[in-house]
């Protein structure tokens, strides 16, 4: 290219940005639909390739990069077509959590090429603040969605009153301040002391320290929030770098991510900070004295055949329990039988379900359950009294009635899927325990539930047994 | 500072557009839409690759912030498509 200037160069790369940012905002927007998704997600592809190969032409010395580029399209397409379908969520997070990294360090790479000068000028003091909001943002992320995969993988587990979480959870509080000071003071009073290095640390360990306390349940928020953040930071970086595709598509990311934040919210009806910074371990304590007890209602396999067998409609309701047992497919073939004999079948979803949004409508669409039978709480709770049997498959919280109509109940005001107002209600179940919400669920005591005790996947399979015979 | 307004005004745009284009979302769509997402913020790449590089630290940053950005990049389009690919209609 020394044809062109330098100048004539940068032109051509920042009209080929618009081009890229517009696939970019159609693809998104093509990602929201069920007929376009997989279109968007190409253009939203196609797009990134067109930005990435019109910014490498005048990279300097490119057989470096474009190693980098080769070493992670090698590691990237492994994970993602190795990985089973039911480990997606720590997948996901897994790949935010590089993305901050990358932001992380690009941050980092223009601290060192700009270090603090004396000349404090309004443009100096804002790229100084870019860095440093940048930095903590990629690094929180990056450390973060690191718990994040490790919390959902199962890999660690740590809990919210041991000891190493306090420790981490201090860290990050000593970390807010310290990225105040590194913003504003420095700049004015150069430290003595390298106080980069004490920053780029405590934003690693404060990432750990965001993500550990906060519950299992609580997942599809975090989740969410840490997409949401890893575009923010790639829109900062763009800033940083006077970039424009970097900002869009960083927006673009960080809006998508807020939006999912806020319908997951919504879904358990409390406020985001409540999730992050208080959970429900503090808050459940003073309803214990309104628990409710009772008589449950076993019932055996075959009973519960018969049940299913003469049901005009069934409803059913997945939870995290069907994910851990891993379920879904037998619960497909029960979803079919009874289909074949004539019983309208439908899925009630609620979006917490699970440990990340949309998690259930992942693995029943694994198991090849049509999407059009997945309905949301709002679709199946008017016609709830003709429902004739719902199955409730390791759900707990999203079905718990005290969230309707015990206003002292932690979980009081939590849109949920009214199962109780079905004829009958079969609740497949481990053991006693309560939720994730650590509420006692008086759905268990109703005269109409049923409580089918054992591991998911065999109850159910013994259904479809019952069902072929 | 006149960049950064001028930048800044298509990050506050941008957001907004962003806000717009994805609040009604159907529940079934809401794992792909994030992970979707999340390769679209592998957009990291492009800063990656226009980092200054003239000392070893920055040549080595330049190379890992590349090479992360790139799994995210990588992983995040081929699972979204993976995903995406299972839901069928009836």
């Amino acid at each position: 290219m020394t044809f062109l200037s330098e100048t004539e160069i940068t032109a051509i790369q920042n009209i080929i940005y618009i081009f890229s940012s517009i696939l970019f905002i159609t693809g998104i927007k093509m990602l929201g639909k069920e007929d376009t998704a997989v279109k968007g997600n190409f253009f939203s592809a196609l797009a990134m390739f067109i930005a990435v190969s019109i910014t490498f032409i005048d990279v300097v010395n490119p057989i470096i990069l474009l190693s980098g580029i080769a070493l992670g399209a090698v590691v990237g397409s492994l994970i993602a077509l190795k990985v089973k379908m039911t480990s997606i969520p720590e997948m996901v997070a897994l790949f935010n959590g590089f993305g901050g990294l990358a932001t992380f360090l690009i941050a980092w790479s223009e601290f060192d090429s700009n270090p603090i000068t004396f000349s404090v000028t309004a443009g100096n003091l804002f790229q100084h603040a870019l860095v440093m909001t940048t930095l903590y943002i990629g690094g929180v992320t990056f450390t973060g969605s690191l718990v994040a995969y490790a919390k959902l993988s199962e890999k660690i587990k740590i809990a919210k009153t041991s000891i190493i979480t306090k420790i981490f959870t201090t860290i990050f509080y000593i970390s807010l301040p310290f990225l105040l000071y590194s913003t504003f003071v420095t700049p004015f009073a150069v430290p003595s002391f390298g106080f980069f290095t004490v920053l780029l640390v405590l934003t690693l360990l404060g990432g750990i320290g965001f993500v550990l306390p906060i519950g299992g349940g609580d997942m599809p928020v975090v989740i969410s929030l840490l997409n949401s953040f890893s575009g923010i930071a790639a829109a900062f970086a763009g800033l940083l770098l006077s970039n424009n595709v970097l900002i869009v598509a960083g927006s673009l990311v960080g809006a998508s991510g807020l939006i999912l934040t806020v319908i997951m919210a919504k879904a358990m009806n409390r406020s985001i900070s409540n999730i992050l910074f208080v959970g429900y371990a503090s808050s459940s304590a003073s309803s214990s004295s309104s628990e409710e007890q009772g008589e449950v209602s076993p019932i055996s396999v075959a009973d519960a055949y018969l049940i299913l067998e003469s049901a005009s409609s069934v409803l059913i309701i997945p939870g995290y329990g069907m994910a851990v047992a891993q379920a879904q497919h037998v619960v497909r073939e029960l979803g079919e039988l009874l289909e074949d004999n004539g019983t309208e079948v439908k899925y009630g979803i609620h979006p917490v379900a699970g440990r990340m949004p949309g998690h259930m409508n992942v693995l029943l669409a694994e198991a090849n359950v049509p999407y059009d039978v997945l309905a949301e709480p709002d679709d199946v709770n008017p016609t709830m009294d003709a429902v004739d049997v719902a199955v409730v498959i390791g759900a707990n919280d999203v079905v718990n009635p005290s969230a309707t109509e015990e206003p002292g109940s932690p979980i009081y005001g939590m849109p949920i899927i009214e199962v109780h107002n079905a004829k009958t209600v079969f609740v497949l179940k481990r053991s006693m325990s309560s939720g994730f919400a650590g509420v006692q669920n008086p759905l268990f005591f109703k005269q109409n539930t049923r409580m089918l005790f054992g591991d998911a996947k065999e109850s159910i399979g013994g259904l479809v047994s019952e069902f072929k015979d | 500072m006149e960049t950064y307004i001028l930048l800044g005004f298509v990050l506050i745009l941008s957001i907004y557009l962003g806000l717009e284009l994805i609040a009604k979302v159907p529940s079934t769509l809401h794992t792909p839409l994030m992970s979707g997402a999340n390769a679209i913020s592998g957009i990291a790449l492009v800063g990656a690759l226009i980092l200054s590089r003239d000392s070893d630290l920055q040549n080595t940053i330049a190379f890992f912030a590349v090479t992360f950005a790139s799994i995210n990049v990588f992983g995040g389009y081929l699972v979204t498509n993976r995903m995406l690919k299972m839901f069928k209609k009836k």
